[in-house]
């Protein structure tokens, strides 16, 4: 841990960090100049492959495996989609990166862009982003006037127009394919899968959707080199052949009950207990931590005692989490109620889900309604069981939906109650003196009527 | 269509059309027209779906279809001239975030999403805003006010025009 050096966040925190001066004062685009002066995109594949950087957007995959996916010799065009809706509840690395060192960001998506020949890219990024949004737009503005995009790029044959595209306030757009969908100007309802997005994706064309703390690691890949990058992190476990390993340094969240809330650049595998004390200060107010989220909402949660598992690919999944995701790191002090984070989790999902998969939209809507009436003192210990039953049936994991969101919606109610299951118990029969024992159908509470 | 009774001003159409050579395809600009039409009107009325179709070459139903999914954007009325999101999302929550909504709504005689009746504001709840760091925290138009507590939401209040 103390040789470790961060490359990611290295710019953040000098004076003017966002403007194409500074960042190139600090070795910027050189890596995109070695590029192109040295590199086919098949050699940047190769290099990208041979690091083994997995995707940071949540799902881990393989970032250059997924850049082999797409059609060899396609006349074109091949779309670059940047996964810029960073929505996940406790997530903001995107954020800061996009802030504060938009070119790095920038020269990471020209390059990624050389290597699988996209001559278009888009920035799919949210709306509540302004800031992120004027710096990279002067960014952008600012790579044209250097020859670093438009014609001919440095004078070689390589062409590269980026835009910006705002999103409009819903998480769905952040899975690759509503966000497809909601560029090409739809509702963004997720795809079924295959045929994937690098074989036909927006606007029908080979596509690669890859997330901004993926690409701001490529230009360090290429200065430092494969051998640097996997000497950080979590070597594969060569007793399961599903393990593909975890390298190179990440950008870890960290926010909810500690005293030092923010974004930490750690090597991928440090641990939760790490996080909070060398980072985070500390629980808040000198109180214990009874649990904590891994990696964002979707991931559900840790209890106290699993905070020594490793926050890598692998880890999570040990402790029945269902991965790394975000790597947002939210912690829980002695005095949260279970029943109101489970609530809060519900909540999102009902109205974050694009409706357009039954046993999502009605698993996340009867989720928060039994919630709201186990809170409102009218819960029974059956609820747990059904509460259970939508955890255990909804998501791609079971099988059961389009996308990955309903699976975000299972993990936090299955380990909330599976973990903290005498809490609930407890707050039911407290609550509920007479009627907790009750099995027959109980009406649901009217929803508070949403906002929009 | 004459021009008398447009509800999209020449300049909000050239606006839009300045997205047309970003995209293959024309459909691709409903949300960048959404948010242009959105931004200038605080809302998008039927008028202007009609006369976004007509621009983009949809038909109204596909551009309704768009507007309806994204809840960011106003149907029925404007929003206020003050549009604030006050996170209610967990990092948020932990940290007193759905208190100060709450507060907010109280003070102003609204619910999240409504429009105070002088229209000064529209009090929105947000999912994660991206910035727990700062928990609890409200964006209001473009700006991130951070670590909120009730005290700093009555003088974000006082401060509106
Ligand atoms: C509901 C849902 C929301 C998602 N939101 C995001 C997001 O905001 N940003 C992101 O990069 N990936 C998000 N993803 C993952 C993307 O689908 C995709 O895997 C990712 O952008 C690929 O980039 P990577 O390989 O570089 O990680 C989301 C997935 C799901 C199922
Ligand atoms: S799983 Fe949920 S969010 Fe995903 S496509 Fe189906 S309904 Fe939409
Ligand atoms: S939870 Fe409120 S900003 Fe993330």
């Amino acid at each position: 841990m103390s040789t470790f050096e961060p490359v990611l966040l290295a710019n953040i925190g000098k004076e003017k960090s966002f403007t194409r001066e500074v960042y190139e004062s600090a070795g910027g685009y050189t890596a995109l100049r070695k590029v192109l002066k040295e590199m086919q995109p098949a050699d940047v594949i190769e290099v990208v492959k041979d690091s083994k950087l997995r995707g940071r957007g949540g799902a881990g995959f393989p970032c250059g495996l997924k850049w082999t996916f797409l059609p060899k010799d396609h006349p074109g065009p091949i779309y670059f989609c940047l996964n810029a809706d960073e929505s996940e509840p406790g997530t903001f690395n995107n954020r800061i990166l996009m802030e504060d060192d938009p070119h790095q960001v920038l020269e990471g998506l020209i390059i990624s862009c050389f290597a699988t020949r996209a001559t278009t890219a888009y920035i799919y990024l949210r709306v509540e982003y302004p800031l992120c949004f004027e710096r990279l737009q002067a960014a952008i503005d600012e790579c044209y006037e250097a020859g670093y995009l438009g014609q001919k790029i440095l004078g070689k044959d390589f062409s590269l127009d980026i835009y910006l595209h705002s999103g409009a306030a819903a998480y769905i757009c952040g899975e690759e394919t509503g966000l497809i969908e909601s560029l090409e100007g739809k509702r963004a309802w997720p795809r079924i899968k295959p045929p994937f997005p690098a074989i036909e994706g927006v606007f029908r064309k080979p596509t690669v959707v890859n997330n901004v703390e993926t690409v701001a690691c490529v230009p360090h890949i290429i200065n430092r080199g494969v051998p640097w990058f996997l000497s950080i992190g979590v070597p594969a476990d060569p007793d399961n052949p599903r393990d593909a390993g975890s390298y190179g340094p990440k950008l870890y969240c960290l926010s909810g009950h500690v005293n030092k809330p923010g974004c930490y650049e750690a090597p991928l595998g440090i641990t939760t207990r790490q996080l909070i004390d060398d980072f985070g200060g500390g629980v808040w107010k000198g109180r214990k931590a009874k649990a904590a989220i891994p990696g964002g909402i979707s991931m559900g949660l840790l209890t106290e005692e699993e905070f020594d598992l490793p926050l890598d690919f692998a880890g999570p999944g040990k402790a029945d989490c269902l991965g790394l995701g975000t790597a947002a790191v939210v912690v829980l002090d002695e005095t949260v109620s279970m029943i109101d984070f489970l609530h809060n989790s519900c909540r999102f999902f009902d109205h974050e889900s694009c409706g357009q998969c039954t046993p999502c939209r009605e698993g996340t809507a009867w989720s928060v309604q039994m919630l709201e009436r186990i809170r409102a003192g009218k819960g029974r210990l059956k609820d747990l069981e059904l509460l259970l039953e939508i955890g255990d049936t909804i998501g791609i994991i079971p099988g059961t939906t389009i996308c990955g969101l309903s699976d975000g919606a299972a993990w936090p109610i299955k380990n909330a109650i599976r973990k903290f299951r005498s809490e609930f118990e407890e707050y039911i029969k407290r609550t509920n003196a007479t009627g907790y024992m009750e099995t027959e159908p109980v009406e649901a509470l009217p929803i508070a009527a949403h906002g929009h | 269509m004459s021009t008398a009774n447009r509800v999209l001003t020449d300049e909000m159409i050239a606006k839009i059309r300045a997205y047309f050579p970003r995209y293959p395809n024309k459909q691709a600009v409903t949300v960048p027209a959404l948010h242009v039409v959105n931004n200038a009107l605080r809302y998008v009325p039927p008028e202007a779906v009609v006369e976004i179709a007509e621009l983009l070459e949809l038909a109204p139903a596909e551009v309704q279809d768009a507007l309806s999914f994204y809840g960011y954007f106003k149907q029925d009325k404007p929003h206020g001239r003050t549009r604030a999101w006050v996170c209610r999302s967990i990092s948020c929550a932990l940290r007193g975030g759905e208190e100060v909504l709450e507060h907010m709504c109280t003070k102003l005689g609204v619910r999240p999403g409504e429009t105070t009746p002088d229209e000064r504001v529209t009090v929105e709840f947000a999912e994660c805003l991206g910035a727990c760091e700062y928990a609890p925290c409200m964006l209001a138009g473009r700006e991130l006010h951070k670590d909120l507590t009730v005290e700093k939401a009555d003088a974000f209040l006082e401060s509106l025009e």
